[in-house]
């Protein structure tokens, strides 16, 4: 195999027609290179959205309210509704798969102008009652001090977490936030915390550029009375959410003398559905990259077998000749097949390499773009090992099977038809 | 060395065949040096793919060295053609993009000898020829006469037994073309049997035996004394004018 003469003569045939070898190789190589590519980007596209969702917890539900949808026990449809402290209780009492409930009001957001005071600075931020639990659901990281606990919410003090854009806005850099007051809607909080986002889910407002204060005292201090705006659930481990989901919704609206059939009062989002269904077209992303890749590869094969065949025809009398002077069978047929597999890797471990590099750059470029990136669903463009070794794999064997068939047209030349004078 | 026994072979074409060889009987001696004259269509091309194992026959026998040839798998007539046999064509047939040495190196390459030994070898065969200072030239850079001369070295680097030549000259000068059959003819002084197909009478008559050939049988065969006789029957006999 590794003889030099036959190398040699891989060579020569191949530099022969220097275009045509070219042409055919490039099939190769382009099929290898979109593969390559595809399946870097569908993993750059799964990579960025995994990242995203991060550790946020895939068990869970988020339930709002919404104007009925249906009149009802003699109201009207169209009516404004709260869900309330109450509900809570309920939900707990009679739900027993339920293992996270936290609920989460807003208040002022950054629309309606500055709303956060401290000195000379102001800024306009998202304004959240929440309970300590949230943090088990959208996990994020503590930077300084701490988040809500226990006692704030039951004492309702007036504190604050505040996200890493709000420190950025109203502290100089490098001062210590902790104990410092803010006034957030006209009301005195102290700093106990800055947060920094661990997923890229947000809800109502990005969680850098919120302020996020105990639940209870939110709705104390502005007035919101028994109201709960926004829940979040889990479910306990081996229970769908979406079974959750339901339960808690017929309590809520049995509780609120809406309609059961009413599909618009409440809305959710059920997360772990949406990862289905992310995962779903994950899926069917990476099936169609190798489908189209695989097709593209094929193509490039039967190009090479294709040439092998018009190469074959062209040396009839070469191969004749070697045949006479005693070449055998098995020298001619591994001969065509080297030449075959030799084409065929050569230019796809160029498309491999050049794939595998281009991923590379755009990987580089997209680390190189400072923090710009954050919003980016796309992240670290790759293909695994194995699907490189895979692809080598399927290289080989693309070239062996190129080769069959002129090899076996080879082997049908009779050394006297060759010879025979035109 | 050879001996053919009522040799027969046609060719099927569709429907057609065609008889070409008619139960031909032959004897070749080690060492003989023989010309196959003949008519085209006489069958002397067959005849010579038979005895070259190009080709099977359908009928009778061919004995090679002792060794009965019939039926034998593409391997096995490839080693046999290496070991025994060695070609001389009419178009040289040198492989165009390798050099003088690699082509005479050729079938030591089937015989695996390694590399460097065979360049070796192949480089005192052509020194033989006075080829030398050619070994790294490509065939497209040689004459005529030098390419025919790499393709004897070429056939007779595996240390054959017999030379197969099918015209040799018949693409030479007349210069060139005594020159090769001189070549041919110090091979043959070595003990190697030689075969060439011609229809040049100049050409057979520097053989020592011409076999003539008619509708697949041999006509007759003539041995090196009676040459002259038969080139002056041929000069006056007009029915041998046009052969």
């Amino acid at each position: 195999m590794f003889d030099l003469d036959r190398w040699n003569e891989i060579w020569h045939a191949l530099m022969k027609n220097k275009v045509r070898s070219l042409l055919t190789a490039f099939g190769v190589f382009w099929g290898i290179f979109m593969l390559i590519v595809m399946a870097g980007a569908g993993n750059g596209l799964s990579n960025g959205i995994v990242e995203g969702v991060g550790k946020f917890a895939t068990n869970s539900a988020f339930l709002w309210t919404n104007r009925t949808g249906e009149p009802y026990k003699g109201f009207k449809r169209g009516r404004y509704w709260n869900m309330d402290s109450e509900d809570l209780k309920i939900i707990k009492e009679k739900v027993p798969e339920v293992q996270i409930l936290s609920p989460k009001n807003f208040g002022s957001n950054n629309n309606s102008g500055p709303n956060t005071v401290r000195g000379l600075k102001n800024g306009s931020f998202n304004i959240k009652g929440d309970y300590p639990e949230y943090v088990q659901i959208d996990p994020v990281t503590v930077e300084q001090g701490r988040w809500i606990n226990q006692i704030d919410i039951m004492e309702k003090r007036k504190v604050c977490a505040i996200g890493t854009k709000v420190f950025e806005t109203m502290f100089e850099s490098g001062e210590n936030p902790l104990g410092e007051y803010l006034k957030i809607s006209g009301v005195y909080y102290q700093v106990i915390g800055v947060i920094k986002p661990e997923t890229r889910v947000n809800i109502n407002g990005r969680t850098e550029e919120s302020v996020f204060i105990p639940f209870t005292t939110m709705q104390q201090t502005y007035n919101m009375g028994n109201d709960v705006h926004f829940l979040a659930i889990t479910s306990i481990p081996g229970v769908p959410v979406s079974v959750v989901e339901e339960k808690v919704k017929d309590i809520i609206k049995k509780r609120h003398s809406i309609s059961p059939s009413d599909t618009q009062a409440i809305n959710s989002v059920n997360i772990e559905k949406q990862f289905m269904q992310m995962r779903g077209l994950f899926l069917g992303i990476s099936i169609l990259t190798w489908i189209v890749g695989i097709g593209t590869l094929m193509a490039g094969v039967i190009g090479v077998s294709n040439i092998m065949l018009v190469i074959v025809k062209e040396r009839t009398k070469e191969i004749g000749v070697q045949r006479a002077l005693g070449a055998r069978p098995v020298t001619i047929i591994s001969q065509i097949m080297l030449e075959s597999v030799a084409l065929t890797t050569i230019a796809g471990y160029i498309g491999l390499s050049l794939g595998v590099g281009l991923l590379e750059l755009i990987n580089r470029i997209m680390e190189s773009q400072p923090k710009s990136s954050e919003e980016v669903f796309f992240r670290n463009p790759e293909v695994s090992i194995s699907v490189a070794v895979a692809s080598l794999i399927v290289l080989i064997v693309a070239g062996l099977f190129a080769g069959s068939i002129p090899a076996k047209r080879a082997l049908q030349i009779k050394p006297i038809e060759a010879l025979r004078e035109e | 060395m050879i001996a053919l026994n009522n040799v027969h072979k046609s060719y099927v074409t569709g429907n057609n065949s065609l008889h070409v060889l008619k139960g031909l009987d032959l004897e070749i001696g080690a060492g003989e040096f023989v010309s196959i004259m003949g008519p085209s269509g006489s069958g002397k091309s067959t005849l010579l793919n038979i005895l070259g194992i190009l080709d099977d026959y359908d009928e009778g026998s061919y004995i090679l060295n002792g060794k009965t040839i019939k039926g034998l798998t593409e391997t096995q007539s490839a080693i046999t053609r290496n070991e025994m046999i060695g070609f001389v064509f009419q178009s040289f047939n040198l492989i165009s993009f390798k050099n003088a040495k690699e082509n005479v190196a050729l079938p030591l390459y089937y015989k695996k000898i390694s590399r460097r030994k065979r360049n070796q070898i192949a480089l005192e065969y052509l020194d033989r020829f006075g080829l030398k200072d050619w070994a790294d030239h490509l065939p497209s850079e040689l004459s005529g006469g030098q390419k025919q001369r790499v393709a004897i070295a070429r056939a007779l680097i595996a240390q054959p037994k017999i030379i197969l030549a099918d015209e040799p000259t018949g693409a030479l000068d007349t210069t060139t073309s005594l020159e090769v059959m001189q070549i041919l003819k110090d091979v043959n002084d070595q003990g190697i049997t030689v075969i060439i197909v011609t229809h040049e009478h100049d050409i057979a008559a520097m053989t020592r035996k011409i076999i003539r050939l008619k509708d697949g049988m041999i006509e007759e065969t003539i041995i090196n004394g009676e040459l002259k006789m038969y080139r002056d029957r041929v000069r006056t006999d007009k029915t041998y004018q046009y052969v």
